[in-house]
């Protein structure tokens, strides 16, 4: 919270974090299991394999079995964390995830990396953009998408300790790191990591770092006071530092990786009409309903709109219309 | 019948009370499965009446208990029914099934009967969730025994194999699968439908042990499963009971009748029925 971020020139992808982060948990939780469906060297619980190779389960190219395999590790006592490319985790076992894991309540932490566009080269086989929709529409789902390495590292520490099932979508490329030590996850609480007047940009994931980007932009070049907001905790949602921050601004641009149909868009829309009678602007800013494609991942960024001078154009609009 | 198995008779009356339990609940809620309940009943009374699976219904999360899994949940009758007999609540409380507000959901949800392990329903998933217990069973060191019933037809779907693999790749020898072979599924036989046979041969080719028996004769079910524990030590392979069964056993107009898969019985039936089982006694 307050004071303007300076993002890093160190970029570390979540995943990478996430890795990292299993291992050192695992040091002193004797119930965490790790289950990967043969992409531990992409997903990086290879290094959990190494350390614990005995709480390490490598299930194969069978992510369904994976996931309900899991759902019953849980309900024996265990916390498994499952990993594999978010595509097949979220959308090959979605099923599985809403009867073997959620029906059940079952302990269980779907963290699955290489969502989005961001993957890059594989292309849109592999580019998840629908994963949030996936799994919000699931009751009970805990749904969180860490922007940077150290959200993810404090991410993995909160969901640990909290019981029931969680999505945790993590990115393959690279990303700034924003926060510090001191940063505060908390399931469910957005985070105002820019204090603003004219315009609030809300995101989640990489679209963080842009929003941060794109907020310095446009102070420094335009004048113009933004509130940035990452919004990690998609589900649950924190409609009151939504609200407040709406009320104050009245002009509203959501940024996400994902389809603008389902993701956290379509949330915080929900959330603004159901709570607020003040006229607002709006703007959702995501992948519009078309599949990715080849590419390098910062190239399919400029491709689909979603970078900083997007949000910065966006955000112009936004404020000129108005006026 | 030998006398090695001195609970035979209770399991035998056991497994009488399950079908007539069930067919009562399926016939109050006017919906419900009939003729996959009947087909696992006697599997259901030797696993809980004949000493095989350690259970305590006055704590339902006891540590030391064994594991049931019960993959086909639309046999949802049968297993409120072993569970109210097992005196983890009382029969009377199961004529509620499939009502508004009843904890006896139309397939059986972990989080609201106590003694069932697993939420089910969508076929495919309890071999997996089984698997899950055992591995942690491992994990612990712990002696813990565990079960998974699965119903044939389910075993078209492709988790299944999934789960038949992992389970011999990592050599689960604590865990039995009993398989419900009633050659009827929603819309006809198994065979005509998406054919499994030969099934003792695939699960085999999968590294099971396995053993094909008669899933209602109580002694043949009581020495499988002793056999199971005993050669899964040994070989250290995971072990599936092939059950020969009949859907709907036990009520002659019901017996391997694809009709009966999900329709309950009117009263007149349901009458005929009761009379028929009191009859088998
Ligand atoms: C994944 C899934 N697909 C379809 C169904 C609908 N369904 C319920 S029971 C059934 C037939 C089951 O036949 P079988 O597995 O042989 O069970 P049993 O004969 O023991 O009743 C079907 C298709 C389901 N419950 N789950
Ligand atoms: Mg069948």
């Amino acid at each position: 919270m307050g004071a303007a971020i300076e993002p890093s020139t160190e970029k570390i992808a979540t995943r990478v974090a996430y890795g990292k982060s299993l291992v050192e948990l695992a040091k002193s939780n004797q119930d965490i299991v790790v289950l990967d469906a043969d992409l531990s060297s992409s997903t990086q619980t290879k290094f959990f394999a190494k350390e614990f190779p005995e709480r390490f389960f490598n299930m194969g190219i069978a992510e369904a079995n994976m996931v309900s395999t899991a759902a019953g590790l849980a309900k024996a006592g265990k916390i498994p964390f499952v990993s594999s490319f978010a595509m097949f985790a979220t959308g090959r076992a979605w099923e599985q995830v809403r009867n073997s894991v959620a029906h059940n309540h079952a302990n269980v932490k779907i963290c699955a990396t290489h969502a989005g566009l961001t993957v890059g080269e594989d292309g849109a086989s592999h580019q998840i953009i629908e994963d949030i929709a996936l799994m919000k529409s699931i009751p009970g789902m805990v749904v969180i998408v860490p922007a940077d390495a150290k959200e993810t590292e404090k991410v993995m520490q909160v969901v640990t300790a909290y019981n029931g099932p969680v999505y945790v979508r993590l990115g393959r490329s690279a990303l700034p790191v924003l926060f510090d030590d001191k940063y505060n996850f908390q399931i469910g609480k957005a985070n105002v990591i820019e204090k603003g007047e004219d315009l609030s940009i809300m995101a989640c994931g990489i679209m963080v770092s842009a929003a941060v980007e794109a907020a310095k932009i446009l102070k420094e070049k335009h004048n113009k006071s933004i509130e940035v907001i990452n919004i990690a905790s998609i589900k649950p949602l924190d409609t009151e530092t939504i609200v407040n921050s709406a009320l104050k601004t009245r002009n509203i641009i959501v940024a996400e990786e994902h389809n603008i149909w389902g993701g956290l868009g379509d949330s915080v829309a929900s959330a603004l009409l159901e709570n607020c009678s003040e006229k607002l602007k709006f703007k959702r800013l995501g992948i519009n309903d078309s599949f990715g494609q080849s590419g390098k991942a910062e190239d399919l960024l400029v491709h689909y709109g979603l970078t900083a001078e997007n949000l910065v154009k966006l955000s112009l609009e936004m404020l000129d219309y108005q006026s | 019948m030998s006398s090695n198995f001195p609970d035979l008779v209770q399991v035998k009356e056991k497994a009488l009370e399950i079908r007539a339990n069930s067919l009562k609940m399926i016939h109050a809620a006017k919906s419900g499965h009939p003729g996959g309940s009947l087909s696992i009943a006697d599997i259901l009374s030797v696993l809980y009446f004949g000493g095989h699976l350690k259970h305590n219904p006055l704590n339902s999360h006891d540590p030391n208990r064994d594991i049931l899994v019960i993959s086909k949940g639309h046999a949802s009758p049968a297993v409120y029914s072993v569970l109210a007999l097992a005196g983890f609540y009382p029969i009377a409380d199961t004529m509620s099934f499939r009502q508004l507000g009843s904890k006896f959901q139309g397939h059986i949800d972990s989080l609201k009967v106590p003694g069932v392990e697993m939420s089910t329903g969508s076929l495919g998933h309890g071999l997996s969730n089984a698997f899950g217990f055992a591995l942690a069973a491992k994990l612990d060191k712990s002696q813990r025994k565990v079960f998974a019933i699965l119903s044939d037809g389910e075993l078209q779907e492709g988790q299944c194999w999934e789960a038949f693999m992992a389970c011999a790749h990592y050599k689960t020898n604590n865990l039995v699968a009993i398989i419900d072979r009633n050659r009827i599924q929603l819309d006809g036989g198994t065979e005509t439908t998406m054919a499994l046979d030969p099934l003792e041969d695939k699960l085999s080719a999968f590294n099971w042990e396995t053993k094909t028996i008669n899933g209602h004769d109580l002694e043949e079910l009581d020495n499988a499963l002793k056999e199971a524990y005993r050669v899964s030590e040994e070989t250290n392979k995971p072990f599936a009971i092939v059950a020969n069964t009949i859907k709907g056993k036990g009520v002659s107009f019901m017996e391997d009748a694809v009709a009966w898969h999900g329709v309950a019985p009117s009263d007149t039936d349901l009458e005929k029925a009761l009379v028929e089982l009191a009859g088998t006694k």
